[in-house]
């Protein structure tokens, strides 16, 4: 058994709140790159080189890439061995969203209830927390700060299993489709295929976090997320929408096993702004 | 790309006729941001014949909602947020004189008609580019509604603003147009 101490949690969430937000992955950025010479569109590249532009002063400048810092999405891998002391877990996670959104000057963009009166919470607490119990005496945690743009345009599908891979496909395309230019295109396109209906939305949030450019690590899904990623930069939405040839720069799928009566199929899409930060306590 | 066309605030009727979807535009001058729930104050405002709480006409609106600034900086990151929010209070909004807007996404039917009718143009900029943005924001104070937040009005100085146009003077729309001229066909499975 070790014992962590919950200021050490806060600590590491603060910093991963601001290092999400301000230094992008080198997958993402890379994947940008790569992008530029294959964009047919002129409007599309200059808007490329634009987010390359802006992504690269971001870190130099220590300044949020995006208004929309997001909501934190913080998954915890969280060891069987370990005895949190000198606080409430739950609550050290949110006083590091707080004290980073503070710190890192990032937009608090939650507001209280949904509908009624919709008021900010101020703090951009309370951050949505996915646990997961493992082995061994650490705590991983990856924040993922997810913005609303690309959010709203993400769908969970109860499918049937008759439906079958083109059912799937077909889901998948017509949601970037009808996405057009609100997600922040290009975009990562993470699909859940399986579990159930709230498994497979979370699935597909954790699909979005695999490496770009990494194979899937179950190979049966690799020929399904080539034909995915083909036919969508087939469709013609481009950078922003605005026609082109970039419109998502990796599809990654998940998948589970689901009931016999079932074939729950999420897409949750992010935009260009892939941000997530791992840390280990 | 084609040079950018300069725009200065407040907007000309011959400026704006001029310009054609896929334009690159720098825009300098006043601009005011407004996002969802300012729209819906302003849009109360005009439903009940009251005064809005700058004036709009000829003006350009954006669509944003900047993360804080640091001390020193006239603006924290400051892209566009998606425009087809504000969808529903757009049209009145150009009844009452606005001639721009920036945002980023596709608008409805009702908004390029109303665009059409007032002559006003659609502004597109690049989302997820905050920080570029930003960098042409020299000066901005909080015109109204500080309790919003990041969702306050703000009047902006803006020094080339680069932003592209997505929905001209004849209600042309470059999220039809521009995505009809890349698609490709399925190949045949």
């Amino acid at each position: 058994m070790r014992e962590i101490d919950a200021s050490g949690v806060t600590a590491a969430v603060r910093r991963l709140c601001i290092d999400a937000n301000n230094l992008l992955e080198e997958d993402v950025m890379a994947k940008l790159e790569e992008a530029i010479p294959k964009e047919e569109s002129p409007v599309g590249r200059e808007i490329l080189e634009q987010i390359l532009t802006n992504d690269r002063m971001a870190a130099r400048l220590g300044m949020p890439m995006c208004q929309d810092t997001g909501v934190a999405v913080v998954f915890v891998e969280f060891g069987q061995d370990v005895h949190v002391i000198g606080g409430d877990f739950t609550e050290a996670i949110n006083e590091g969203v707080r004290q980073g959104y503070r710190d890192g000057f990032l937009r608090k963009s939650l507001v209280t209830d949904p509908v009624i009166e919709r008021k900010n919470t101020k703090d951009n607490t309370p951050a949505i927390i996915h646990m997961q119990i493992v082995p061994g005496e650490s705590i991983q945690i990856t924040l993922a700060p997810k913005g609303g743009g690309s959010e709203n345009m993400s769908e969970v599908r109860m499918m049937q299993p008759s439906d079958g891979i083109e059912g799937i496909t077909d889901f998948v395309v017509d949601r970037v489709r009808r996405s057009g230019g609100n997600p922040c295109p290009p975009v990562i396109v993470g699909v859940g295929i399986g579990g159930n209906f709230e498994q497979s939305a979370l699935l597909a949030k954790k699909a979005l976090l695999r490496r770009l450019g990494s194979l899937n690590p179950d190979p049966i899904w690799n020929p399904l997320e080539v034909e995915l990623l083909d036919r969508i930069n087939r469709l013609g939405i481009g950078p922003m929408g605005l026609g082109g040839r970039t419109t998502a720069l990796a599809v990654h799928i998940l998948a589970q096993p689901c009931h016999i009566a079932s074939m729950p199929v999420a897409v949750n899409l992010q935009c260009h702004a892939a941000r997530h930060k791992t840390a280990v306590i | 790309m084609s040079e950018a066309i300069r725009l200065q605030t407040p907007l000309q009727d011959r400026d704006l006729t001029a310009l054609q979807i896929g334009d690159a535009v720098l825009i300098s001058g006043i601009i005011y941001t407004a996002r969802d729930a300012a729209h819906k104050r302003l849009v109360e405002l005009l439903k009940t014949g009251r005064d809005l709480p700058f004036e709009l006409r000829g003006q350009i609106v954006y669509y944003v909602g900047p993360t804080p600034e640091r001390p020193g900086q006239a603006i924290g990151s400051a892209g566009p947020t998606t425009s087809g929010r504000m969808d529903p209070y757009t049209p009145l909004l150009l009844e009452a004189g606005m001639k721009g807007i920036i945002g980023k996404g596709q608008r409805r039917p009702a908004v390029i008609e109303s665009l059409v009718k007032n002559k006003a143009v659609y502004f597109a900029a690049t989302g997820g580019a905050g920080v570029l943005l930003a960098q042409t924001v020299k000066a901005s104070r909080i015109v109204a509604y500080e309790e919003l937040g990041a969702e306050a009005i703000r009047e902006l100085v803006v020094e080339d603003f680069p932003a592209i146009v997505a929905i001209d003077t004849q209600g042309h729309d470059l999220y039809q147009e521009g995505v009809k001229r890349y698609r490709q066909e399925e190949p045949t499975r």
